[in-house]
């Protein structure tokens, strides 16, 4: 990058925030994304909405693209830069503004950590339900770029179910407010959603407002074992017909089970071809009914062993242990190749099949783990980046399992975003009229192209 | 070094909040993922061995809280230090390491003579003296901060006054050899004291080998991998000369590399004494009941601070806790974060004495919302950190080793 550009970026945040040597460069090439990497020309770490403002100002004036990111967790490849382009990270910006109590909201800059806001609305008896697996880690600007989801999503929905008002700074550096603490808003097009999960492409998100709910009283952990993993598919099915919402509903194979328990060593079973991770919350009276409903259909369905963890320690051990699902099954291999397609919740054990046989039929071990109750599997191909065949196999593996999934009423993607690993799938999904709209909306709202360009389409 | 513990990194972050450094900077080029990744760029010809990219790979201070945290099982931080003893293999010491490394540390009374100056220092003042002393590289920089510890020095260092072979009290349980790390020996003699008084109350016979050699986490912290060996092959040499049940250390870093000696040395006599090794709580919690008998009221409140050396290389968190909480009256308060590094890490509060002063306040802070009165810890490092740390910010919070409470609570 032309060195005098880099001199007035420096001018916006100061020489210590911004980062052009080789050696910073060649780490901020990457994100979580397995196979992706490219250089960026600049990094910077603003620490106000005012400095990101004038970055864009004068990146728009240049042309130049812009990139934002968080902590870097992505896995889609969104927040990987173009080369040459600016990285923008948001971890300086991570005050929680405010909590209203009154109003039942929480405002906070996009550095945020995810789990630091539970932190802090859970002490004072409030609950932000999105939970994404790296949520220790993950930024609030990055949930709502991508539109997280997480392990309650069953019950709770998503990020963008929670978020009621964007601070945003447009392309050209012009600061856009959308929505706010209201609970009804119906001036002009809702425009919340379309930032929410707009990866980047369209705006930086320099302050959000979401939605808190009354933390739920009581919940109920449990642990079902499954000889085979049809029956923990159609117990999923099972339970959701039974008018039960758990909050959250998750679904783990043979294979990682045993990469969870042997680094998480939580007393997961070895023996068995799946469990699911159960947790009822809410009322204690409903909590007790629908655990004890849960079990019943549990049993019903096969379930060889069913377990209730006997106390907060150990339900927190459990849901931790799920949550480094996708890493632990990187002990196999050195490479993870993980995607989330979705289906119809009822779909889920033919999806199950499909994942099965895609594997068998190209040759590559698939370790799938997920939110079954959400019909949201990832399915992980446990390879070696070195092995080029057995990548091409698991692409092609990959490739039907999403063709069996938009056949099904399904998506690309749950919950990881397009970014640039589904780019090419995403025309099956929405066909050309839904890429003419995307392409529509993106043209209205940066004309240059320079935020976060060669994402999504 | 093997290129496949590198790319093992899936580079999910999960090590990103674990580590101090990164969440002083939010740089990845100091964060654990990032780490891996220079090492393995640079091994894969992207990037070469810049001065800048050494200076990066320096800020590490090894805690092994990535490790810890990471789910695939890469070891970040040893990995660094790997890379570094790599490549220092190809250079020749410095002078200065070569002194300390080579021709100090392995000979425990050359050591015991350099340190006397300092006890000197105590009576008469003699900076000048302590300065030149700052190449023992043993003690937080800089030196003038450190007068308050200084004059806690004991009299003489317990090597030399212990009695090397302590008869178990009643009944004989077993023998264990005692590893007497130098810090230990040269400053915290009491606490050594205390926890040699612990084993034979418990009815061990309690052999302290005259001419055991410093361990040689120095010697790994500065990449001299001969040096550790040397070390290594002495220990396993003199504790082998013994039928020993255990060899027990009450230092959280000297018990990490004891138990590491088998990684660098293939060899069954060095496994037979790796595999012999405890921390003392280990060891201790072995005797809960007994020890419940004969532990008396100590109404304080206490917190506890995990070494990483203890917490991160060793696995050990439960059995400390576990023997807070058999004193009776003992009010124990879980710190917050308590296994995330207190910025001790060996030398790295003299190398890198800004990061250290940053990673000690978030310490601190914790260590300030739990109203203890007494800070419990079982590294010497984390003991010489901390002390200055409180007497500076927390004067009123005390610290002790946790074999000196117990010794308290059983008044001996």
């Amino acid at each position: 990058m032309n060195p005098s550009f880099i001199k007035e970026l420096q001018a916006i945040v100061g020489q210590q925030y911004t980062l052009s040597d080789r050696e910073s460069l060649a780490v901020y090439g990457y994100d979580a994304t397995p196979e992706l990497e490219s250089r960026p020309g600049v990094v910077l770490m603003p620490g106000s909405s005012d400095e990101i403002a004038r970055i864009m100002r004068l990146c728009h004036g240049a042309g130049i693209s812009v990139t934002p990111r968080g902590s870097g967790t992505n896995l889609s490849g969104g927040s990987i830069a173009g080369s040459e382009g600016v990285v923008v990270q948001t971890s300086r910006l991570n005050r929680i503004i405010e909590v209203d109590e009154e109003n039942l909201t929480a405002t906070v800059e996009p550095g945020v950590i995810t789990s630091a806001l539970h932190r802090e609305v859970e002490a004072r008896g409030l609950f932000y339900p999105p939970d994404p697996g790296s949520m220790n880690i993950s930024t609030m600007g990055g949930n709502v770029a991508e539109n997280s989801g997480g392990l309650r999503g069953l019950k709770y929905g998503v990020t963008a179910n929670y978020v009621m008002g964007l601070e945003t700074i447009l392309a050209d550096g012009s600061l856009l407010h959308t929505g706010g603490k209201v609970v009804k808003d119906v001036a002009g097009y809702c425009l919340n959603p379309l930032l929410v999960s707009s990866e980047g492409t369209l705006g930086f998100f320099t302050g959000i407002t979401v939605k808190l709910i009354p933390k739920p009283q009581v919940k109920t952990t449990m642990l079902a074992h499954f000889p085979e993993m049809r029956q923990a598919a159609l117990t999923v099915s099972a339970i959701i017909a039974a008018k039960v919402i758990p909050a959250t509903l998750e679904f783990l194979d043979k294979v990682t089970i045993k990469c969870v328990e042997d680094y998480a060593h939580v007393g997961l079973p070895l023996d068995v071809d799946a469990v699911l991770l159960i947790e009822v919350d809410g009322h204690p009276v409903v909590v007790a009914e629908e655990a004890a409903a849960v079990e019943a259909i549990c049993r019903k369905h096969g379930c060889s062993f069913f377990q209730t963890a006997k106390n907060a320690d150990e339900a927190l051990n459990l849901a931790t242990a799920r949550r480094t699902a996708l890493s632990a099954l990187a002990r196999l291999k050195p490479t993870t190749i993980l995607e989330d397609a979705t289906v119809p919740r009822s779909c889920i054990a033919a999806m199950l099949k499909v994942i099965q046989d895609s594997a068998k039929k190209h040759n590559v071990t698939i370790g799938t783990f997920g939110h079954a109750g959400d019909g949201n599997l990832h399915p992980t191909c446990l390879t070696d980046e070195r092995d080029k065949d057995e990548i091409a196999r698991a692409h092609k593996a990959f490739d039907e399992i999403f063709d069996a999934a938009i056949s099904m009423g399904g998506t690309i993607t749950g919950e990881h975003g397009v970014g640039m690993a589904k780019k090419k799938y995403l025309p099956r999904l929405v066909g050309e009229s839904g890429i003419r709209v995307m392409r529509g909306i993106k043209q209205a709202f940066d004309p240059k192209g320079i935020l976060n360009p060669g994402k999504i389409f | 070094m093997d290129y496949v513990k590198l790319i093992n990194c899936m580079r999910c972050g999960m090590c990103l909040p674990a580590c101090p450094t990164y969440k002083e900077t939010f740089l990845e080029t100091a964060s654990p993922r990032g780490r891996v990744a220079l090492v393995r760029k640079l091994q894969e010809g992207e990037l070469d061995q810049s001065a800048r990219l050494l200076e990066y790979l320096s800020l590490c201070i090894d805690c092994q809280a990535c490790a810890s945290s990471c789910p695939c099982g890469v070891n970040a931080g040893e990995l660094v230090a790997e890379f570094t003893c790599e490549r220092k293999a190809e250079d020749r010491l410095s002078f200065m390491e070569d002194l300390v490394l080579r021709k100090l540390l392995p000979h425990p009374d050359r050591l015991e003579a350099a340190i006397v100056p300092m006890r000197l220092y105590q009576r008469i003042g003699l900076q000048k003296l302590v300065r030149t002393l700052g190449i023992l590289k043993m003690f937080p920089k800089p030196l003038d901060r450190m007068e308050g510890l200084l004059t806690d020095l004991p009299e003489r260092p317990l090597r030399q006054v212990i009695q090397a072979d302590m008869p178990a009290r009643g009944a004989v349980r077993g023998t264990i050899g005692f590893f007497l790390g130098c810090v230990m020996s040269l400053i915290f003699s009491d606490a050594s004291r205390a926890t040699i008084k612990l084993l034979t109350l418990l009815g061990y016979r309690v052999i302290t080998p005259k001419n055991q050699v410093c361990c040689g986490a120095p010697n790994m912290l500065s990449g001299d991998l001969a040096g550790l060996k040397d070390a290594a092959r002495k220990n396993v040499n003199i504790f082998g000369g013994f039928d020993l049940d255990f060899i027990v250390t009450d230092c959280g870093g000297c018990g990490a590399e004891l138990k590491k000696y088998s990684h660098h040395l293939n060899e069954p006599s060095v496994a037979s004494f790796s595999n012999k090794v405890r921390d003392i709580s280990q060891v201790l919690t072995m005797h809960a009941d007994e020890l419940k008998a004969i532990l008396t009221p100590l109404p304080l409140k206490v917190t506890y601070h995990d070494p990483c050396h203890i917490a991160h290389c060793q696995g050990i968190r439960k059995q400390p806790r576990e023997l807070l909480n058999l004193v009776p009256g003992l009010k124990y308060t879980e710190l917050e974060n308590a296994d995330a590094c207190c910025g001790g890490g060996g030398t790295y509060n003299i190398e890198k004495p800004q990061m250290a002063d940053l990673i000690l306040r978030r310490k601190l802070d914790t260590i300030r919302a739990t109203g203890a009165e007494v800070l419990v810890t079982g590294n010497p490092g984390c003991l010489l950190q901390l002390k200055k740390g409180l007497m500076d910010h927390l004067p009123q919070v005390k610290i002790m080793h946790l074999t000196e409470l117990l010794a308290k609570s059983i008044g001996v």
